[in-house]
């Protein structure tokens, strides 16, 4: 059945009705998509079909059949440096569905969009903070601040002991 | 500091982001089969018979006949067995095991499990067996209520919760003439090689296990992967070939372990200007079926049990019993969570008792540097409690928003914790950890046992080696944790990571300095040949502890915390909504701010979801949402914004003055948010807070309102 992945026409021998997470993982030889629940609400499979972010874990092959699908190995632009550089991949297992997810999303996105549109992307590792960083930009969420314990109070615990 | 101190990027990070970095289930070997487990189907009682109701033609079939070496699973008690031999103790005990190169056929296999069910214990107040007990005793209880003016008691539960890794627990085993290779989704590399070892007979340099990039683990890949090795060696050993062992999301949910299901009861003696005389507190866990690690998850969670705070008359009394329910495991927190929650619900209760601002009656007593902990240890310079209280109110303007929001839908609340660094009691000592260094021709190459597993330690261990041998990061390498390449550093757990191994890294790469005496690593090793530098652990001096007793220093140091978290209560729903957390700690010193923040963002959204949102629900020993559609994690819409403030105070015997921060953000949102409940007028005193909790307590609290706390 043919298909366009990536930007490349592909014909992939597979059932129809075999997980589209399974054809690219083991047909297509893609593993960057992940499974991480099989029941659509985790997020961690998302791909792009026709630009539109789906659970590829919930998308039976036959359903893309002459359409566009992109994985992360597909996936273009700065997106995954800014994930290093403000702790938005920790554990890794959710990046590439983060990341999918989050390409569909267009340029600056606010915060309030941001977190809208990944509602359906568990991630256990970061609190979602440095994915938000990531996206919406540090302004938009708050980057950790580091201080020594401040002097005043260790003489005042001094003072009163 | 070069290089410690700044945030640099994860080493790994853009393998990640790009979806180049290989786990378990992405690894595919020649003639691979996969393997399938077949459960008990009662909590307890006897096998009796298994039917196969299907052509075993390319089917490897295995049952605890087929274990060569011993049927259990090595750790503290030798009581759980690999495969069940006729004692059923749990309902997810497996029986036997499948294998097959083809997937739907594995799946089609038809297998009946027949077993002679009896009477499961399933409550663990009455359970029979206590898997460990203890006490830990400080002055004189009698005197210390006789000096109280005001007794409070109160009783506090939480449930269990799940880890809800997202890369579910997964192995794949190769095997060998006469050895057996497991690559894995692990914590602990060590722990699985000795449980392969004493399962199939073999020599220790005959079994070699590596831990591939990890999706996760949070205490769940500590103790589980030795068996799910176990059971994929076992495979592989009589099909002769590879086995991939991956768990779907339902069976890791319903058979891995939890978090310790807790009840902790206080009684709690304050005088009226809010020094607290005497605190009793009951502690009892639900182990599980089998032993695991409960005894050392029991003894932590005694030994946080009072919440950072002072006080001459303690007893706290600790037990962990045994239910036919899927074994409690390690997770985060490890016994913590569950008895500060208790302890810091308790102390806004006292405050509310004699009157007092829970801030001020938490300055009254927090443990300052020198003061005496329950089991007699002294505390050293850097015990932050009262900084990290008072830099967490100012920061979230805590004062003013109680006031101001006082009979609204909005509440707030806090709560102060602690978090012992490293093994508890004896246990640095008894591991007795190696980390070694061997000089490579650009650098140095960090040979440990820890694993990465999304907290940073391959990042932040190559940060100390960089400071310490004056060279670029990207010259420090960090070998693949394999236990036929690495020493066993200990395991992956406890905060212990960065603090001790870290440490015993820190040592190494200074002794190399010295050796390369200011030659290049390239010019040494053509003129000396290669150089390897091992350190062993030795304990920071002065640091003492008796297991028999509960005396001493129960860790070597602490990290500490504050959290705020505001809420917001929907008055048609009852959903409790977090709006915003502050989160204040001190953790010595942050070699990788961004690491550290990750850490505590993390920690504290899973702390959000064990107060609010995860709830297991049991039936006859078993959980019936055992799904992520119902048990819920926080999403995005979940956790709110979480601002983050990282306090120094280097800790004189950790690397560059770092102790532990993994695990204590886990232990703050769970108290912090039944405290901003409390602020609602809501008197909630069991985890998860869920909407129908919220509803009993409001219908109830308008026929008894509960009287409003007097301001100072």
């Amino acid at each position: 059945m043919r298909f366009v992945l990536n930007g490349r026409r592909t014909d992939a021998d597979a059932p129809p009705l075999k997980r589209l997470l399974d054809v690219l993982r083991e047909d297509c030889g893609l593993a960057g998509t992940k499974e991480g629940c099989g029941e659509g609400e985790c997020g961690a499979c998302t791909v792009l079909v026709d630009g539109v972010p789906v659970n590829s874990c919930l998308v039976p092959f036959a359903h893309v059949r002459g359409r566009q699908v992109t994985t992360i190995e597909g996936l273009r632009g700065r997106m995954p440096e800014a994930f290093v550089r403000e702790g938005g991949t920790q554990c890794g297992i959710c990046t590439p569905g983060v990341l999918m997810a989050a390409a569909a999303l267009g340029p600056r996105p606010t915060a309030a969009r941001v977190r809208e549109a990944l509602a359906g992307n568990l991630c256990r590792c970061t609190g979602y903070a440095g994915i938000v960083r990531a996206l919406a930009g540090p302004r938009a969420a708050p980057r950790p601040r580091v201080r020594a314990v401040p002097r005043r109070s260790a003489a005042r615990r001094r003072a009163r002991d | 500091m070069r290089v410690v101190g700044r945030s640099v990027p994860r080493k790994e990070g853009l393998a990640k982001a790009r979806g180049a970095a290989r786990y378990v289930d992405d690894l595919r070997f020649p003639g691979m089969l996969h393997g399938r487990t077949i459960r008990s189907t009662i909590a307890r009682g006897e096998l009796t018979a298994v039917h196969l109701d299907f052509d075993r033609a390319g089917f490897t079939v295995v049952d605890h006949h087929d274990i060569p070496g011993r049927n259990v699973v090595a750790l503290i008690q030798d009581d759980q067995p690999f495969l069940v031999e006729r004692e059923v103790r749990h309902a997810e005990e497996a029986v036997l095991l499948l294998a097959h190169e083809d997937r739907e056929a594995l799946r089609a296999a038809s297998v009946r499990v027949e077993c002679c069910a009896g009477a499961p214990i399933l409550d663990p107040e009455r359970s029979p067996q206590a898997f460990k007990e203890l006490a830990i005793e400080k002055g004189d209880l009698v005197r210390g209520f006789a000096e109280a003016d005001v007794v409070v008691e109160g009783e506090y539960r939480t449930g269990r919760q799940e880890h809800v890794y997202v890369e579910p627990q997964g192995v794949i085993a190769v095997p060998g003439h006469g050895a057996m290779t497991v690559y894995g989704s692990l914590q602990c590399p060590h722990y699985v090689h000795r449980a392969l070892v004493g399962l199939l007979g073999l020599p220790h340099d005959r079994v070699r296990v590596v831990q591939t990039e990890t999706g996760g683990g949070f205490g769940g890949k500590e103790d589980y992967p030795s068996i799910i090795a176990g059971h994929a060696a076992l495979l592989a050993l009589k099909s002769g070939r590879p086995v991939k062992l991956v768990y779907d999301r339902l069976e890791d949910m319903a058979a891995t372990t939890k978090r310790h299901p807790s009840i902790v009861r206080h009684r709690t003696g304050v005088r009226r200007d809010g020094r607290i005389t005497a605190m009793e507190i009951n502690v009892l866990l639900d182990g599980g079926a089998y032993c695991t690690l409960s005894p050392v998850v029991l003894s932590r969670g005694c030994l946080h049990a009072t919440g950072p705070y002072r006080c001459d008359n303690v007893r706290v009394r600790g037990r962990v019993v045994m239910t036919n329910t899927p074994p409690s495991g390690a997770f985060r927190g490890f016994g913590a969570p569950q008895t500060v929650f208790a302890a810091e619900v308790q102390v806004d209760r006292v405050a509310e008792a004699i009157g007092l601002d829970p801030v001020r009656l938490r300055e009254r007593n927090a443990l300052r540097p020198g003061d005496t902990m329950a089991t007699g240890q002294v505390l050293g310079r850097d015990a932050s409690a009262l900084a990290v209280l008072r830099e967490a109110v100012k920061r979230s303007d805590f004062h003013r928003k109680r006031r101001a929001w006082r009979g609204t839908k909005r509440g707030i609340g806090l709560s102060l914790f602690f978090h012992g660094a490293g093994f508890t009691g004896s246990g640095e000592v008894m591991l007795a950890s190696k980390a070694s260094l061997d000089l490579t021709e650009r650098g140095a190459r960090v040979l440990v046992g820890s694993t990465e597993m999304g907290q940073g330690a391959r990042t932040t261990l190559a940060q100390v080696v960089s400071e310490a041998l004056e060279i670029p990061i990207g010259r420090v390498e960090v070998a693949e944790p394999d236990t036929s390449r690495v020493p066993d550093s200990g395991p992956t757990v406890a905060s212990r990571t960065c603090m001790v191994v870290g440490g015993l890294l820190k040592a190494c790469a200074e002794e190399m300095k010295s050796r390369l005496g200011g030659l290049s690593p390239a010019a040494y090793l053509r003129r000396h040949g290669p150089l390897r530098v091992t350190r062993r652990y030795e304990p920071p001096p002065g640091i003492v502890w008796d297991d028999a007793t509960y005396r001493g220093d129960a860790y070597a140091t602490y990290g500490w915390g504050c959290d705020v978290v505001e809420v917001e209560l929907d008055p048609v729903t009852y959903e409790v909504r977090p709006t915003r957390v502050t989160a204040v700690v001190e953790i010595g010193r942050a070699v990788n701010p961004l690491m550290v923040a990750g850490q505590v963002e993390g920690g504290t959204a899973q702390g959000l979801g064990y107060a609010l949102l995860e709830e297991v629900v049991m039936r006859d020993g078993r959980m019936t949402n055992a799904q992520l559609t119902n048990y819920m994690v926080p999403t995005t819409l979940d956790t709110p914004p979480i601002d983050v403030t990282i306090l120094e105070s280097p800790y004189r015997h950790g690397p560059y003055g770092a102790k532990g921060v993994g695990e204590m953000p886990m232990s703050g949102p769970g108290p912090a948010v039944a405290n901003a409940v409390r602020h609602l007028g809501l008197d909630l005193r069991s985890l998860p807070i869920t909407p129908e909790k919220v509803l009993e307590c409001v219908s109830s609290s308008t026929e008894d309102a509960p009287t409003p706390t007097r301001r100072h």
